[in-house]
Parts: C-alpha cells; sequence; structure tokens
C-alpha cells in the first residue's frame, strides 16, 4: 500500500503568525517564515511536507481558519485553490 | 480555508479582529466543527453575544442571523427570541466577563428557568477588550491589570455555578483538547433544555503575558500548556474538565 500523503495549504492574507500550528505539530513539519507577508505577518510555511502524517492538529486549532490539511487523492479531483 | 466550514462564515470579513493566537478563534472553529458534524441548518440557528472580544466569535464571522448585544445581555434577547420562535436553535456565546458578572443573573435565571439555549462562555479569565481588569474568573493569585500584586480573592466556578442553579447539561473543555471540545459543543447543541459549556480559552494578549509562570511566553505557548493544565480529578491548580 502506497503512503498516503497530504497538501498543506496556508492562506498568508489570514494568517497571522501565532506558531500554534508550529507548536502543535507532532512532525515539525512547519515552520515561520523569515520573510513577512503582504498582510505584513511573518505567516507559517510547509517545510517538511513528505513528514505530514495528516493527524489534523494544526489545521483543528488554527484561530484563523488559515490552514488546511487535504489528503492528495482529494486534491486531484477537487478543483478547489489554495486559500 | 477550511473546505467544509466556508458555507458556515462569511469570507470577507476575515482575517478574524482577534490577536494572533487568540484562543477565541479556535472555539469559533470547534463550534462551527460541532455544527458541521450535527448536519444543522445554520439558517434555522441564532447567535447571540454581548460585548468583548468573545462577542466577536459570532458576529460577523458566521453567516447566520447573528445579534451584538449590549454588555451582559445576550441572554435576555436570547430569551426573547425563544419565547417568540421557538423552532430557533438559539445560541449565546460571550466572554466570562460578559456572562458570569455584568450578565449573571440572567445567567442563573436562564438555567434555573431551564429556557431552551446552549450558553457557550469564552473564558479568558480576564476582562479582555477592556483592558486586562480582574474579573470573577480570574484565579486567586493571578495578576491582571487592575491586581498586580495578584488577585486576593477567590474565582467562580461556573460549571458550579450554572449547574447548582439548574441546568441539566453542563460541561467544561479546553482549545486545546479540541476533540473532547466539540463533542461537548454537539451535545448542548442537542440538548433539550438549557445547556452550558464553560471553554478555556486563553488570552495572551491580557491574561498571558501577565501570568508567565502558568501561560509561558508566547500564546501558542499558553494554549500548548493546558495540555497538561487540566484534569478530571484536579490537583492544586488544575483545571477540571468533563461534562458534569
Ligand atoms: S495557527 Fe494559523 S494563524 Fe497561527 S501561524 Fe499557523 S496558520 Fe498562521
Ligand atoms: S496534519 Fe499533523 S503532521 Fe501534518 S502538518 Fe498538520 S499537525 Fe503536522
Ligand atoms: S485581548 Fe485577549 S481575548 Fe481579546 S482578542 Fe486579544 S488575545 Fe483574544
Amino acid at each position: 500500500m502506497a503512503k498516503k500523503s497530504f497538501d498543506i495549504q496556508i492562506n498568508t492574507a489570514w494568517c497571522k503568525g501565532c506558531e500554534v500550528c508550529v507548536a502543535i505539530c507532532p512532525k515539525k513539519v512547519l515552520e515561520m517564515s523569515d520573510k513577512p507577508a503582504p498582510s505584513g505577518y511573518f505567516t507559517a510555511v510547509v517545510k517538511r511536507q513528505a513528514d505530514c502524517i495528516g493527524c489534523m492538529e494544526c489545521e483543528l486549532h488554527c484561530p484563523d481558519l488559515a490552514i488546511e490539511v487535504k489528503s492528495k487523492k482529494e486534491e486531484v479531483k477537487s478543483d478547489a485553490k489554495g486559500g | 480555508m477550511i473546505e467544509t466550514l466556508k458555507k458556515y462564515i462569511r469570507p470577507d470579513v476575515f482575517p478574524t479582529p482577534f490577536c494572533p493566537g487568540c484562543g477565541h478563534g479556535i472555539l469559533m472553529q470547534a463550534l462551527l466543527r460541532a455544527i458541521d458534524e450535527l448536519k444543522l441548518d445554520i439558517d434555522k440557528m441564532v447567535f447571540l453575544s454581548g460585548i468583548g472580544c468573545a462577542a466577536w466569535i459570532p458576529s460577523p464571522h458566521f453567516a447566520a442571523d447573528t445579534m451584538h448585544t449590549t454588555h451582559g445581555r445576550p441572554i435576555t434577547f436570547a430569551t426573547g427570541i425563544k419565547l417568540v420562535n421557538p423552532k430557533l436553535k438559539v445560541v449565546v456565546i460571550s466572554g466570562d466577563g460578559d456572562l458570569s458578572a455584568i450578565g449573571g443573573n440572567h445567567l442563573i435565571h436562564a438555567a434555573r428557568r431551564n429556557i431552551e439555549m446552549t450558553v457557550i462562555c469564552a473564558n479568558n479569565s480576564i476582562y479582555g477588550m477592556t483592558g486586562g481588569q480582574v474579573a470573577p474568573t480570574t484565579p486567586t493569585g493571578a495578576k491582571s491589570a487592575t491586581t498586580p500584586q495578584g488577585n486576593p480573592e477567590r474565582d467562580f466556578d461556573l460549571c458550579k455555578l450554572v449547574k447548582g442553579a439548574g441546568a441539566d447539561y453542563v460541561a467544561r473543555g479546553t482549545v486545546y483538547h479540541m476533540r473532547e471540545l466539540i463533542k461537548y459543543l454537539k451535545t448542548a447543541l442537542q440538548h433539550k433544555g438549557f445547556s452550558f459549556v464553560d471553554v478555556i480559552s486563553p488570552c495572551y494578549t491580557q491574561f498571558g503575558r501577565r501570568n508567565q509562570n502558568t501561560c509561558g511566553g508566547s500564546a501558542s505557548s499558553a494554549i500548548m500548556n493546558l495540555k497538561t493544565a487540566v484534569s478530571k480529578t484536579p490537583q492544586d491548580g488544575e483545571i477540571l474538565t468533563g461534562e458534569f
């Protein structure tokens, strides 16, 4: 069986760089950006997507609904754009 | 944006007005997920709030009827709405200061009268929006703008208070323990009669930065610290969670 893979999308227009997702991810998939987004905030960035186990903890705890985890299969079917 | 929750929100008003890492945003998500998991029709729901940071959770974010009322009074407006249109699912979501101090009488009497509504308290232990003053929910010893040496008084246990006033569904969760919290919110929303959920929702801006001994040095640490701050059989200073 192929290893499940996930796509993590961060809506940089909504992310306020609170670091909750970075702190809660058990696999250290996420980090904080060292450059500000157009919003002025230093947002979260996906650094090690291949390590993601799809536990959804980051998505569930984002206070700004700015992060979404999709399983890759679903992503192919949907035509939704990130954010 | 989270695709499944899109239909319940007004995307054009995002990002939220909350400070980065405010627990209230996480509570907002928990409530939307509870509604989604129960497949409730948000058009048949009304969300009421009073004044304060937490009062911004439903309005303007939810694509539903919302009422941003006067300070402490959302339960009175909710009572009126329920009487006029009993078919509507009425949800009050507001802060601890709003619900338990300024509107404390409304809270206990709505519980006593068993008026069918769900009251969700976004409890951050302080008056956030007005400048970090001590609240009836501020723990003994905790620092606030008005108790710089530590709060000399006892705090309210809101679950005990509401239970004592007669509510038959009362629960306490935290924004760290999301799956549990969503479960409590779902039970409360389905409950016939008055239901109450006390939600521990950290405010780093006004509470956490003054109480780094318990909250750590950042908004994210205040949320992560909840992981070990709760218990079903609490010892000193721990928070009791569960259904009561
Ligand atoms: S939890 Fe949300 S708002 Fe906070 S840094 Fe992560 S994506 Fe941004
Ligand atoms: S889904 Fe889990 S493992 Fe993947 S990035 Fe989010 S928190 Fe980390
Ligand atoms: S002051 Fe506190 S409660 Fe209000 S938005 Fe900021 S962190 Fe949240």
